[in-house]
């Protein structure tokens, strides 16, 4: 059973979104569970116009590989370096040290998904 | 229909329970639900390298050939030469089609005079079995499928040998001079009974290993336990298939629907040697073989494609059906099977091309979802245990 945080909204492509100025960007548990290790991340440039369900990344293990959607409209402000250095932490710390992005969000986020619609949707 | 269900209509190995104790992910695989992996697949690759992996391989289709013509039968059946071949050997070979396509790669061990025992990939567990059963003929062979009976599991790494000598009630005598791809009877000991394991010295990781064949019921779970259980200290780690795929790409080993298919002869595999043209019958007269006609013109033809090594210059890896192309973008052939190669720290593929790009150095590109990556020849296998 994959770890699902109440506090968090989720894309049906299985990121997830905190909220805040600017918002975090991670990919779910259950995401990151299904890659297996991974371990390459590429991510966009900081400064870089993200559009909500447009791919703005790439995260591959061993196994496979899964595009990474951008959640929301915005401008990225950060990337987690040290997720790229060492994408282990996206499987050991999904929620936490592996969060992808950080983008100040233009305009009013939409089509995410409740913790419980998430939940609903992987099944677990 | 979602994964979870195909995995509940799946047959379960006869070690399933120990999976899922083992905290494993199941997934479908060729009919069965199999281990992907039990935490991290990249521990479990590297644990095979350095130390020793458990496998669970009971899905593989074990197909025995019984009688005083089987050997003769199989030199007929497949590309292989098994008439002559010594009890206690085993052979990788590859059954063929008419047309000289690969149906299939197989290991063929004798057992004994008149006993064979064939292993197939599972999700060839039906042709397989089937094209043995219509070549047979009137000849006096029975054709046994023991798939369901036989648990099938595999040792590999470094560690292996001092693993198994180490395992409680398993006797094998000269496993440590048993040579590879060979094999021995041994027995197992459970609740006091000796039951029959046959040990090979065989394997799909480019490891030192052996796999152990033994009934499904009586001695999988005991002898599981007891492996896992002795190979701890040395660092043994169960292990899932998709340590398995990465170990046997670095390997540079054929897989099945990747490498090998009905649109290849194991000439464009680059495993031409498997195929003896020049067999001969217990008169020595020349002996025909299921696709030897086809196979003989391919022998003496240069292939529309070969496959080759290719390591990537860029850190996004080239994956099964990715275009490859020459650096100008040109079409030049197809990958088969690459993923970055937890052992080399780079890209690494398998792949089709035309004989002209097919040089080791040869510059080329892979079309990786839109761009192109620089990649360059290489020769096989990727990675050669030390």
């Amino acid at each position: 059973m994959s770890q699902i945080p109440a506090e968090l909204q989720y894309t049906a492509e299985h990121e997830w979104v905190a909220a805040g100025e600017p918002a975090t960007v991670g990919i779910t548990a259950h995401a990151a569970d299904a890659l297996g290790d991974v371990v390459y991340l590429e991510l966009p440039e900081v400064g870089a116009t993200v559009t909500a369900g447009a791919v703005c990344g790439e995260i591959e293990s061993t196994k496979s590989v899964s595009e990474l959607f951008a959640p929301v409209d915005g401008t990225v402000v950060e990337v987690n370096t040290a997720a790229v250095d060492d994408p282990s932490v996206v499987n050991a710390d999904p929620y936490g040290a592996g969060w992808l992005l950080k983008v100040a969000v233009s305009g009013e986020p939409g089509g995410l998904l409740s913790a419980a619609q998430y939940t609903e949707l992987v099944g677990d | 229909m979602s994964d979870d269900a195909v995995a509940a209509e799946a047959r379960p190995s006869p070690l399933h329970d120990e999976h899922v104790a083992l905290g494993a992910t199941l997934v479908p695989f060729a009919g069965w639900s199999m281990p992907l992996r039990y935490g991290s697949d990249l521990a479990e690759h590297t644990a095979v390298r350095s130390t020793a992996g458990l496998f669970d391989l009971s899905h593989m289709a074990e197909i025995w050939l019984l009688g005083p013509e089987a050997g003769a039968f199989l030199d007929h059946a497949l590309v292989g030469s098994f008439r002559g071949m010594a009890v206690g050997r085993a052979r990788y070979t590859m059954i063929c089609v008419e047309s000289g396509a690969v149906l299939d790669d197989l290991i063929v061990y004798r057992t004994a005079d008149e006993a064979y025992l064939v292993v197939a990939n599972a999700a060839n567990h039906d042709p397989v079995l089937a094209a043995l059963r219509e070549r047979v003929g009137d000849r006096d062979v029975t054709v046994e499928d023991r798939t369901d009976t036989t648990a099938l599991i595999a040792v590999q790494g470094p560690r292996a040998l001092e693993i198994l000598e180490a395992t409680p009630g398993l006797a094998v005598e000269g496993l440590a001079d048993l040579r590879y791809y060979a094999a021995l009877e041994g027995t197992f000991d459970v609740d006091g009974q000796a039951r029959p394991v046959l040990v090979a010295r065989t394997g799909y990781t480019g490891e030192d290993g052996f796999e152990l064949f033994v009934d499904a019921d009586t001695v999988g779970v005991p002898l599981w336990r007891a492996l896992l259980a002795a190979g701890e200290p040395f660092g043994l780690v169960p292990a899932g298939l998709a340590a398995r795929d990465s170990l046997r790409l670095e390997a540079g080993m054929p897989l099945y629907g990747h490498e090998l298919d009905l649109t290849v002869t194991p000439y464009a595999a680059g495993l031409g040697r498997v195929v003896k043209l020049d067999k001969t019958d217990a008169d020595g007269a020349p002996l025909d073989f299921v696709g030897r006609a086809a196979l003989y013109a391919r022998a003496h033809s240069e292939p529309a494609r070969v496959l080759v090594g290719l390591v990537g210059e860029s850190r996004r890896a080239a994956r099964q059906g990715y275009d490859v192309t020459t650096r100008g973008g040109t079409h030049v052939g197809h990958v088969t099977s690459g993923a970055p190669s937890p052992t080399l720290g780079v890209p690494i593929a398998m792949a089709y091309v035309t004989p002209e790009a097919s040089a080791e150095g040869t510059e080329l590109a892979v079309d990786v979802r839109g761009r192109l990556e620089p990649v360059h020849v290489v020769p096989l296998p990727f990675y050669r245990r030390p």
